[in-house]
């Protein structure tokens, strides 16, 4: 305790200037900024690649057997590494290095007030080894026979015996990718754990700590607990593909269906860790726009805890058809039909603190609204495909594809664009404009919705996925309107994303400078400069009370800083 | 490098690096946990597979046990010596642990080759193999890794440097032994 009394009153010594070469500064920082920053500008860039993939295989979906403009003609090959790394790429190499990888860099020794990670080495070795991974993905697709096409849920016996998939490397190189980027996000996940747990600034106690915090620490938790069976999967995996094992192969006394289970053991929390921190971020924002403390703080933060432990108790709703004890498949209908209420709770949670607020529509409060309205239908359409007399119905059809858009859209690209809008001010201490804001708002939204409601319907109609043309299922070729619809939203969707481009570039450059506070938040970021020096606080701060004090009615000011000492009488 | 001021913080009282260490210890449990429990649901489909686990050599494990445990009872004594900061003896130690690693590995090493030359068993040879290579191949990397950053350790402590990363070496390398301890009764005993 001493040694945290000393430190409190310990002015950083990092303010005087540093003369740092081109690498010190941007390639081999150890500050938590600057990493964050690669991680966010990384994750960008594989969500470009992403979007492309997207583009071209909705492309040959609407005109099939064209040239694609841009790519040209896509043989059925292509399209199968093209949807495999689209999955891949936006859950492991957008959604996860954004909303962890880099809020959670930038946010945590911010928000909890310290002035970095507690390991700045293994923190740059994380981001290294991220980088790595990405360059490794990106190999995969140039290699003989093409990228991966098994699907980003690798199930063997496709993705293990080259007399199936046709490719000799790229499997291997895919699951060496995606273990190599386990390996980042676990050694980021206990930076992270051990920061919040060990280094918050004195008197911080559990219910100040922001609530993006604990989000992105309670998902660090449920990926490190998770990850580890899937990390033995690939490594059996890896032995099947080159080494003749047959861990997964049932005609020499293994079984393709274990590979399921550690997939799903890991692939269902995985949705979790990455949902926690989008909610996180939309628990930070509501507040502020609309002046009122957050609704129930404690229920929020164990809700999000159960919702973590229950997360563990689904997995297998992903398997109904794969052969499992129908038993079974009634417990896990259960599990899954459970986790819906906390997650329902959470909404509950959001709409109660909008009540009776002072709402400002800003654009990062309007990123926020559409999460809740966005989720909430990807959220109420998994429960048919949790139980599981409709899921046999539903099963990998488009059915099940709009809905985990409708959860990962507003997870990934919203919760992104949330967060994005909201801290851009601290981050490139430059205001974003909000007239380009709200434009790139309303027409990602609108687009979003007219590609995927069309999914839907498709789904509804029996339309399987993963199937190159529709052109040889004569009952499923008459509803190519539906395709040819949903494909044109989604290049309106896409060519909005210039002007969100165009706005954060210009505005890096250009934009109006930020004040110390733009939004009058109470929590710690916004009381130092914009950006924030190295070392970020001058005097590390002292915590006095909640992070969502607004509009409290002995104050003038309708918003109190997290640090501001109370007058005391005398 | 200076540290940063955050590394020497620690509002739950416990050292920022022996809290890491054991969330690492951790994540490595559902790692091996997931290895494991692979096994035990194969071996109980598969009855057939104690017609090559009866082939394991149950004395060269029991010994591999036995050195493995001598080496954490070292890692002990080095840990008792850095606490009264005592860095040449608690180093003198971590070289004790360490040559119980290289003796584990060497036996290792005369069993895997009478196996893989001698009997013909290898990698490939049935799901019991397989899941025998890998589990005991994981470990020993863990064996491997671990005896090398003891090397650093041992080297610092030698000098009176972080003396705490004594205890947080053998903390890793209490763990690699529990390991070695679940591995044992699975691929040896259960015939």
């Amino acid at each position: 305790m001493t040694s945290q009394t000393e430190s409190s009153v310990e002015t950083h010594a990092g303010d005087h200037h540093h003369e740092e070469g081109f690498v010190k500064k941007y390639l081999w920082s150890t500050d938590h900024k600057m990493i964050a920053k690669q991680y966010l500008f990384t994750g960008m860039a594989m969500a470009v690649i992403g979007g492309w993939m997207a583009y071209v295989f909705r492309m040959q979906l609407a005109f099939p057997g064209e040239a694609v403009p841009g790519y040209g003609l896509v043989s059925s090959a292509e399209y199968n590494s093209m949807v495999t790394n689209h999955g891949t790429i936006m859950i492991f190499w957008v959604a996860m290095p954004v909303l962890i990888a880099a809020f959670g860099n930038y946010l945590i020794p911010l928000m909890i007030g310290c002035d970095d990670m507690v390991f700045p080495r293994i923190n740059r070795l994380s981001y290294q080894v991220f980088l790595l991974s990405a360059i490794v993905l990106i190999f995969s697709l140039f290699v003989q026979g093409g990228g991966f096409g098994g699907a980003w849920t690798s199930y063997p016996p496709l993705s293990s015996e080259s007399q199936f998939n046709l490719q000799p490397l790229a499997p291997s190189l895919w699951v060496i990718a995606v273990a190599l980027e386990f390996v980042a996000f676990l050694l980021g996940g206990i930076n992270f754990i051990v920061t919040l747990m060990n280094s918050r600034a004195p008197g911080m106690k559990m219910y100040d700590i922001p609530m993006v915090i604990w989000m992105i620490v309670l998902a660090s938790i449920i990926f490190m607990a998770s990850v580890g069976p899937l990390i033995a999967g690939a490594i059996m995996l890896v032995f099947d593909q080159l080494l003749g094992t047959s861990f997964f192969d049932p005609g020499n006394g293994g079984d393709p269906v274990l590979w399921q289970h550690l997939f799903w053991f890991f692939g269902h929390p995985e949705v979790y860790v990455v949902l926690l921190p989008a909610l996180g971020i939309v628990a930070e924002i509501m507040p502020v726009f609309s002046r009122k403390k957050l609704f129930a703080y404690k229920t929020v933060l164990y809700t999000a805890i159960a919702t973590g432990i229950i997360s563990f108790f689904v997995w297998a709703h992903h398997q109904f058809i794969s052969g499992i004890d129908p038993r079974m498949a009634n417990v896990f209908t259960v599990t899954t039909l459970i986790i819906s209420v906390p997650i329902a709770e959470m909404m509950f949670v959001f709409i109660a603190t909008l009540w009776g607020g002072s709402i400002k529509l800003t654009v990062p409060m309007l990123w926020a609204l559409s999460f809740v309205a966005e989720f909430m239908l990807g959220g109420v359409t998994g429960i048919y495909l949790g139980a599981s007399g409709a899921d046999i119905y539903f099963h990998d059809t488009y059915f099940v594809l709009a809905h985990f858009h409708y959860t990962f859209f507003p997870i990934a690209i919203i919760g992104t664009f949330a967060a994005v809008t909201y801290w851009y001010p601290k981050i490139f201490g430059r205001m974003m404009n909000a007239t380009l804001g709200k434009i790139h708002f309303w027409g990602t939204i609108v687009a979003f919705n007219f590609i995927f409601i069309p999914l839907f319907m498709l789904g509804a109609a029996g339309q399987h996925r993963r199937i190159y043309s529709y052109e040889l299922f004569p009952e499923l070729a008459e509803l190519q309107d539906l395709r040819v619809f949903a494909t044109k939203a989604m290049i309106v969707m896409l060519a909005f994303q210039s002007v969100f481009i165009f706005n954060f570039f210009k505005s890096m450059f250009w934009g109006e400078k930020a004040p110390m506070n733009p939004w009058r938040s109470s929590t710690l970021e916004w009381t130092v400069p914009s950006p924030p020096p190295h070392g970020n606080f001058a005097v590390l701060p002292t915590v006095y009370r909640g992070p969502y004090e607004y509009s409290h009615p002995d104050r003038e000011e309708d918003f109190w800083p997290q640090d501001e000492a109370p007058i005391t009488n005398g | 490098m200076s540290r940063p001021i955050a590394t020497t913080r620690s509002a739950t009282g416990i050292p920022t690096g022996r809290l890491a260490l054991w969330w690492i210890v951790f994540s490595e449990i559902v790692i091996f946990g997931g290895l494991l429990g692979s096994y035990i649901m194969h071996r109980i489909g598969h009855p057939e597979w104690a017609y090559d686990a009866i082939h394991t050599n149950t004395m060269a494990g029991a010994v591999n046990t036995f050195v493995l445990l001598t080496s954490s009872l070292m890692a002990v004594l080095a840990h008792q010596a850095a606490e009264r900061g005592d860095g040449k003896r608690a180093a003198k130690f971590l070289y004790w642990t360490v040559l119980g690693a290289v003796a584990f590995l060497v036996i290792k090493g005369f069993e895997w080759h009478h196996e893989i030359v001698d009997l013909g068993y290898v990698l490939t040879t049935s799901g019991f193999w397989s899941f025998y290579y890998i589990a005991a191949g994981l470990h020993g990397v863990h064996v491997i890794g671990g005896a090398i950053i003891m090397l650093f350790v041992a080297h610092d402590a030698k000098k009176g440097k972080e003396l705490q990363r004594v205890e947080y070496i053998g903390i890793y390398w209490h763990f690699v032994d529990l390991v070695w301890i679940f591995l044992f009764p699975l691929l040896y005993i259960a015939k």
